[in-house]
């Protein structure tokens, strides 16, 4: 096909990506946005088999090689999507972002292992951005990944003379691009591509657990702009539409995340740098917590009028959502007023909680955001937290400083008692102590998230 | 091509993708993150690009792992966001009531019948 209907090709897939990223900003169009966006690539990946760029036929070389791989891809991307734990879906994004971001980086390495003398000055910088940027995404990612999947602390990781070293690595990075630039050797590229992933590993790291996601979010729209830099030098039209487009969105949906958590984009991803190391942690170890049984627990919820559930991610782990939706119907029956109150970033990431509790059939009316759930709290008398700590926790307000200040926080300390279903006295995610739990009006019931509400189930049935 | 049409496509591009997604619930930021993630497995047209050109076996070599793993990025994403958003679809029991009740951007959920 000629270059014309090649690039007309690209311009409808383009669109329809456009198309599909509106899509799925609404709820009534999510899905079909992601199958349009699904077309898109599809379209874009099939028309590149049948353009013959001047100087060569098709066709393509190396075909056996290309068909192989992509089917390499697909049996081994598809089953991981397919059959992921719907608790351990951001890591996986995370993953497969990582992917994404190595992917450009070896095209535009091959690239520039072609690029010759003849090559423009605007082609070599922005092939080493793609190198560059490419490989912090992907090494980043990869960190994000192992936070998530706990295979490491999540706590954020700061360690003495580590904000020198970030600064070294970040100036020895651009020292080497320009080297790259300057001498187009091998070499530098090398040097320039392990920099880059270094500095990927040391950028995430101080990164505390709450705020991986805002990350995955911006190294997204990082990897984004690796492929538009990409589209630039292997000159597709399509490329750079598209990694554009997800460039810009990703910073937007990056941003208004950070909102969501009330959290600075700056302080997310600085924060660990500035703020105190926690002293208060062992000293409140020792003091005393009102533990409940499943039957406390039930007594109580049988005579409240109104109860507003908090979700968090304990129970997603322990596949409770089932359960507690049981709970819900049970208290529902007996004419209990019973709400969901959603934070933003319950769970691992915004929405997630949501995506979860739909699984569980939960019905959609009584999901209240927190903004709605909030003023409630004064009319409610029992506010029930399952596997939920950091978006509850005071310290938000109160103490300056910690990780999570500033950070909106369900209101529960306003609601007549408090209920706390948790496996242990560990703290939450972002690794601070709750004094809510040693409050007066605030009841313990230690144990899996699941198996305490079957309990507590079972005893409302005989009350 | 043409720097010029290069930066004026970037430039219109930037605006576009700052506009689409300027309004989102919370509750879409997960499947929107997702589903931008996939898109930019796009780079797979890149790497088969480079493969075909590719002369060396080190060259075929990495362009080789490159379509992997643009593949894995681009199918993967598209499945996994269409997992999520299917999780949405159909669950509400109740219908109508509780989309206006609890606002219109959610009634997308209820859209599709109360098969529970």
């Amino acid at each position: 096909m000629s270059r014309t209907v090649y690039d007309l090709i690209g311009l409808s897939a383009g669109v329809m990506f456009i198309l599909a990223l509106k899509g799925l900003s609404h709820p009534r169009t999510a899905r079909r946005g992601n199958l349009l966006g699904a077309l898109g690539a599809a379209v874009a990946t099939f028309a590149v088999f049948f353009y013959a760029p001047e100087g060569s036929a098709l066709p393509l070389n190396n075909l056996g090689w290309i068909v192989g791989a992509i089917a390499f891809g697909v049996v081994v991307g598809v089953p991981a999507a397919r059959r992921v734990q719907m608790t351990a879906m951001p890591q996986l994004v995370a993953l497969f972002n990582g992917v994404g971001g190595g992917a450009a980086a070896l095209v535009a390495i091959v690239e520039y292992l072609k690029l010759g003398a003849s090559a423009s000055t605007g082609v070599v910088i922005a092939t080493v951005f793609t190198v560059l940027v490419g490989c912090v995404s992907f090494s980043g990612s990869i960190i994000t990944f192992l936070k998530l999947q706990e295979l490491m602390t999540t706590r954020p990781v700061v360690f003495p003379g580590g904000r020198f070293l970030i600064a070294a690595t970040l100036i020895g990075t651009v020292a080497s691009s320009v080297w790259v630039v300057d001498s187009l050797g091998t070499t530098p590229l090398l040097v320039l591509a392990g920099l880059s992933l270094l500095f990927g590993v040391l950028f995430v790291l101080p990164v505390g657990g709450a705020d991986v996601p805002i990350v995955i979010s911006l190294l997204n729209a990082f990897t984004g702009l690796t492929v538009a830099a990409g589209g630039y030098v292997l000159d597709t039209t399509l490329l750079i539409i598209a990694g554009t487009l997800v460039g810009a969105s990703g910073t937007i949906l990056t941003r208004l995340m950070a909102e969501a958590m009330g959290r600075s984009l700056f302080g997310t991803l600085f924060g660990a740098f500035t703020a105190k190391p926690q002293e208060a942690g062992a000293a409140t170890e020792s003091r005393p917590v009102k533990s409940g049984t499943p039957d406390d627990v039930a007594i109580l919820l049988n005579y409240a009028r109104r109860v507003v559930i908090v979700p968090g991610f304990g129970l997603a782990v322990a596949q409770a959502q089932h359960t507690v939706r049981e709970l819900a119907d049970l208290l529902t029956a007996k004419g209990i007023d019973v709400a969901y109150g959603i934070h933003p970033v319950a769970g691992r990431m915004p929405g997630h909680m949501n995506v979860l509790l739909a699984e569980a059939n939960v019905p959609y009316e009584q999901l209240s955001e927190m903004d709605e759930v909030n003023p409630t709290f004064p009319q409610t008398d029992v506010a029930l937290i399952i596997g939920a700590n950091d978006v509850v926790n005071p310290a938000a307000k109160t103490t300056p400083g910690c990780p999570i200040y500033g950070m909106p926080i369900l209101d529960v300390s306003q609601a007549g008692n408090v209920i706390f279903l948790k496996r242990s006295m560990r703290p939450g995610f972002a690794g601070i102590e709750n004094e809510l739990l040693f409050d007066s009006k605030t009841t313990l019931l230690f144990g899996d998230a699941k198996a305490s509400l079957t309990k507590v189930v079972s005893a409302l049935k005989v009350l | 091509m043409d720097l010029v049409a290069i930066v004026t496509i970037f430039v219109l591009a930037v605006f576009v993708g700052f506009e689409v997604v300027s309004k989102v619930s919370s509750t879409l930021h997960t499947p929107l993150m997702s589903g931008a993630n996939a898109i930019h497995g796009v780079i797979l047209v890149g790497a088969i690009i480079v493969a075909d050109h590719s002369e060396t076996n080190l060259e075929l070599g990495l362009s080789v792992a490159a379509i992997v793993l643009a593949t894995i990025n681009m199918v993967g994403g598209f499945v996994v966001t269409d997992r999520m958003l299917e999780m949405f679809k159909g669950k509400s029991g109740t219908g109508k009531t509780g989309a206006d009740k609890t606002g219109a951007d959610k009634s997308g959920a209820d859209k599709s019948g109360g098969a529970k």
